[in-house]
């Protein structure tokens, strides 16, 4: 059912941010609850072997917190949705640099604000070589570098070989001031700072959550926001320089649009509108009507190719002998008949037989002219016209004089359109008289009644044991409950059965 | 009355002058301010207007109808081949290929019931947005960063090199986001992220319509379904979603109700309505008739956006691709989710309904492209469709666990009847 949900606002008030920052917000409004002291996820410090870890909650808090306050019924989505938010790195698992969610006692932390992603980070990649080297400094079991942290390094004290004494610096110097840190802060600062170059710089084979789509991307480009140093190696472009301005997503109006806008608007109130009661029931009754065409509902006829692996219903409905299935559509509506090349084919028969086909060839011809390129349209209006509307035309169609008018006048300078008038005044003509006594004609009742030209190859052999199958599943009807065919089958089945 | 005048020093009239003079300046921008008022002032007048024969919501008038079931969606076919984020996808009229484009600048044109590669083709740019199937079958239409849209004919001979055949149609001043055939293989729609759709004649690559009003970049666009038809709607940043005429050229509706982008519009298969997808993580359902939206499909759950939708054929179905890798299946009429997809390893960019309604086929940033559709059981020769998870008392004998095999069984039957689906 429909949720309202959060409306993102960016600082000034104005809910005008990128698509991103959009998603951010809303996970940090989550995180923001997990977080509450109340109603949050219970943070504890965990007594290990040797030592303590501090801060920490497990998977399954996360799950089950997830379950009981976003109102996730399924397990699975609330582990996807949190490893989703592990990925974008909002928590992250202490002991992994996969950032997944799992299901169980493994531990989590949150990360500290300073490290989200809407912070606009962009680190370069001369403040990770300073992470990588300052890891392999720091003497801990837990610190080791992984093989592919390890590869990076060595790729980057290739790439940067020339500043790599200036790199070296600054490791040892973080190096010195984490050394002076508490250690049970150390901890957590350390466990953050990886989990933000997960974040950046993923293992291999996990998905980049920074990388963006490029049609947004240059309204994500907000130079004086962006952050590309963690460190404090390159000059931080985040001061107010008068050449990085934030380019407007929208542009401004000018006087001749707003003149359009409020034209196109008042052009809109005169608009004739249907009560919504009314709508709805259309759109009900269609959906309906056309229930037994869904493949989602119905089984199609002999079977759908994508799951027997046999073509045979796409190479019926390409034969010109249509199925009654097909002819019953016919029915629906005047555009179901103009929409099935072999539905305009017996229409145009029927037409032949009431001696009034120039109408329909006329449409016909129209359509067609409209699909033609340009260079060839001004001929075919010239042959359109002496065929069917010239006086003396051989197929002589009987319009509206406005329209016929109107027509004399198009053709002239022709274009696409030329005929547009007398296209619409044959079509209704041709709806609202022909189309009804096609329905009711006995050619096309016919159609209707025809037998079933293909027996479904792989009819199935009622066995003893599939006969049992049904009669189980009778018993839990919400098995079947979409597809109608099937229900009607087992009802058949099921009478069967109680005579046996 | 006397009063008097307070005393002015020369200070306040310095400051009163350079008041006045600034008031002065500002003169040219009143004639904005008084025309966006109006407008805004309209706008709301519509709005209004709109509301008054909103007697009764979508899913109030569907509670008289069953609730579907929920719905189990199994990949039928995983197509592997492109090298970087796949970013579009469409079917062919034959309802077997498709056409897909990468990132990576290849365009493939698959037979997805085999999973064969018929052709491909290297575009000169990478980010390749849009792409088309022509209604013939013999030709796709794509273009992307490179601000055009080029037509290649599909050649029988698996030789012949396609690039050379390159028709370049379309031109704009920013990357192409969507491309559409209309009814031939004569004509192309397109929309651009400089703000505007265009109508072009491929032949010459003559312009033959061009459709302004979005105030931002133009994301999607659908062709009316009807034989008669001759409006397309548009989505795009400014968050707003038009009808166009495109005879005229002139927008016809216009709707405004979405936070953000709206990056797919899709019409409802009888053309009277359209559904949208947006970063705003809802898809949206704006009736023609009504002139207004009419449904929010939305969950608490589902904070990532949309990034394209489709209908089944009969429009009781609304499938959406999502940028947190899933496939969410919504009930239109009723307004709830009735299936969830995973699969995918990241986002959903693109996804489309096959032309007769038997399977969706979904395009993602993992690379791949999956074809879906329901899952069914086969047992004992009769096909019997999987649509509750749940799990029943054992000896009613039907447990489903649909990430496994499928079994069922039954005191009466001698052997435990195993079929992995």
């Amino acid at each position: 059912m429909a949720q309202p949900s959060s409306c993102a606002q960016s600082s000034n008030g104005v809910a005008d941010e990128s698509p991103n920052m959009l998603v951010y917000r809303k996970m940090e409004d989550i995180i923001a609850r997990m977080q509450d002291e109340k109603n949050g996820i219970p943070i504890r410090t965990v007594k290990s072997f040797l030592s303590k870890i501090p801060s920490v909650f497990s998977g399954s808090d996360i799950v089950q917190w997830m379950q009981k306050n976003l109102n996730i019924e399924d397990q699975v989505e609330a582990l996807h949705l949190g490893t989703l938010m592990a990925a974008h790195g909002y928590f992250f698992p202490i002991s992994d640099h996969v950032l997944t969610l799992k299901e169980d006692g493994t531990f989590y932390r949150f990360q500290t604000p300073y490290f989200w992603p809407s912070n606009c980070w962009e680190p370069e990649n001369t403040d990770y070589a300073v992470y990588l080297c300052k890891r392999t400094m720091q003497n801990k079991a837990r610190l080791e570098l992984a093989d592919y942290e390890a590869e990076s390094l060595a790729r980057l004290q290739r790439a940067f070989a020339r500043k790599w004494e200036f790199i070296f610096m600054q490791a040892e110097a973080q190096a010195k001031v984490d050394k002076k840190r508490d250690k049970i802060e150390r901890k957590i600062l350390d466990s953050q700072e990886r989990a933000f170059w997960d974040v950046h710089r993923p293992v291999p084979g996990c998905v980049n959550t920074t990388e963006a789509d490029i049609k947004k991307s240059s309204r994500m480009k907000q130079p004086h926001k962006t952050r590309k140093s963690v460190y404090g190696l390159q000059n931080d472009i985040r001061s107010h320089s008068p050449t990085h301005t934030v380019t407007p997503e929208v542009k401004e109006p000018t006087e001749d649009e707003l003149h359009d806008q409020i034209q196109h608007c008042q052009e809109q109130l005169d608009r004739h509108r249907l009560k919504m009661s009314k709508v709805a029931e259309s759109l009900l009754s269609f959906a309906e009507q056309y229930l037994e065409y869904d493949p989602f509902f119905t089984t199609p006829e002999p079977s759908n190719p994508w799951i027997s692996d046999d073509v045979t219903s796409w190479e019926l409905e390409a034969c010109k002998e249509a199925g009654q299935q097909r002819v019953k559509r016919w029915a629906f509506c005047f555009d179901e008949v103009m929409k099935d090349p072999v539905g305009r084919e017996q229409f145009l028969k029927f037409l032949e037989s009431e001696f009034s086909s120039e109408n329909l060839r006329f449409w016909l011809a129209v359509q067609e002219l409209k699909k033609r390129p340009i260079r060839e349209v001004p001929t075919r209006v010239q042959e359109i016209w002496e065929e069917f509307l010239a006086p003396g035309a051989p197929s002589a169609i009987n319009v509206d004089s406005r329209s016929y008018d109107k027509t004399t006048q198009n053709i002239k300078d022709p274009g696409r359109y030329a005929f547009q008038d007398a296209q619409e005044h044959i079509y209704k003509l041709m709806k609202s008289d022909s189309y009804s006594r096609f329905i009711r004609s006995s050619a096309y009742q016919e159609l209707l009644q025809a037998k079933k030209k293909v027996q479904p190859q792989n009819r199935p052999r009622h066995t003893h044991a599939s006969l049992l199958c049904m009669k189980f599943a009778l018993n839990v009807k919400m098995v079947f409950h979409n597809d109608i065919k099937i229900q009607r089958e087992i009802k058949m089945f099921h009478s069967l059965l109680s005579r046996t | 009355k006397n009063r008097q005048l307070p005393l002015l020093s020369s200070a306040n009239l310095v400051f009163l002058v350079e008041m006045a003079a600034q008031e002065v300046a500002s003169q040219p921008s009143d004639t904005l301010t008084t025309l966006k008022t109006e407008s805004e002032t309209l706008k709301t007048k519509l709005e209004e207007e709109r509301a008054k024969l909103h007697d009764v919501e979508l899913h109030q008038v569907a509670e008289k109808i069953e609730a579907l079931g929920q719905f189990v969606m199994k990949t039928r076919r995983t197509l592997k081949g492109h090298g970087n984020k796949v970013l579009c996808m469409d079917w062919c009229k034959d309802k077997r290929r498709i056409v897909s484009s990468s990132q990576d600048g290849k365009v493939i044109v698959w037979d997805a019931f085999t999973t064969n590669k018929e052709h491909a083709v290297t575009m000169p740019c990478t980010w390749v947005m849009a792409c088309a199937y022509a209604p013939s079958g013999c030709a796709v239409a794509c273009g992307g960063l490179d601000n055009k849209c080029s037509v290649y004919p599909l050649s029988l001979d698996k030789n012949e090199n396609l690039a050379a055949k390159k028709k370049s149609v379309a031109m704009h001043t920013n990357y192409l986001s969507a491309c559409c055939f209309t009814n031939s293989d004569m004509q192309i729609l397109t929309s651009s992220g400089d703000g505007t759709c265009a109508l072009w004649d491929v032949e010459s690559g003559q312009m033959l319509q061009s459709f302004h009003g979005h105030a931002a970049d133009v994301l999607c666009l659908d062709l009316a379904p009807s034989e008669t038809g001759n409006t397309f709607v548009s989505g795009g940043c400014d968050k707003k979603a038009c009808v166009w005429d495109m005879r005229t050229g002139q927008c016809i509706q216009s709707f405004e109700t979405h936070e953000s982008d709206i990056n797919s519009v899709r019409y409802y298969p009888s053309g009277d309505a359209f559904a949208s997808g947006s970063d705003d993580a809802t898809c949206r359902l704006y009736d023609l008739r009504a002139d207004r939206e009419v449904a929010i499909y939305s969950k608490e759950s589902i904070i990532f956006g949309t990034s394209s939708v489709d209908f089944s054929l009969s429009g009781r179905l609304l499938f959406g691709g999502y940028n947190d890798y899933t496939i969410n299946v919504w009930d239109v009429l009723k307004g709830t989710r009735v299936s969830i997809l995973f699969g995918h390893e990241n986002r959903v960019s693109t996804l489309r309904v096959s032309p007769d309604g038997t399977a969706f086929c979904s395009g993602s940033w993992d690379h791949t492209l999956r074809v879906s559709g329901q899952k069914y059981l086969r047992l004992s020769g009769v096909v019997m469709k999987v649509s509750h998870l749940f799990c029943l008392s054992p000896d009613l004998g039907l447990n489903v666990d649909w990430n496994s095999d499928v079994s069922l069984f039954s005191p009466q039957l001698d052997s435990r009847i195993t079929r992995r689906l």
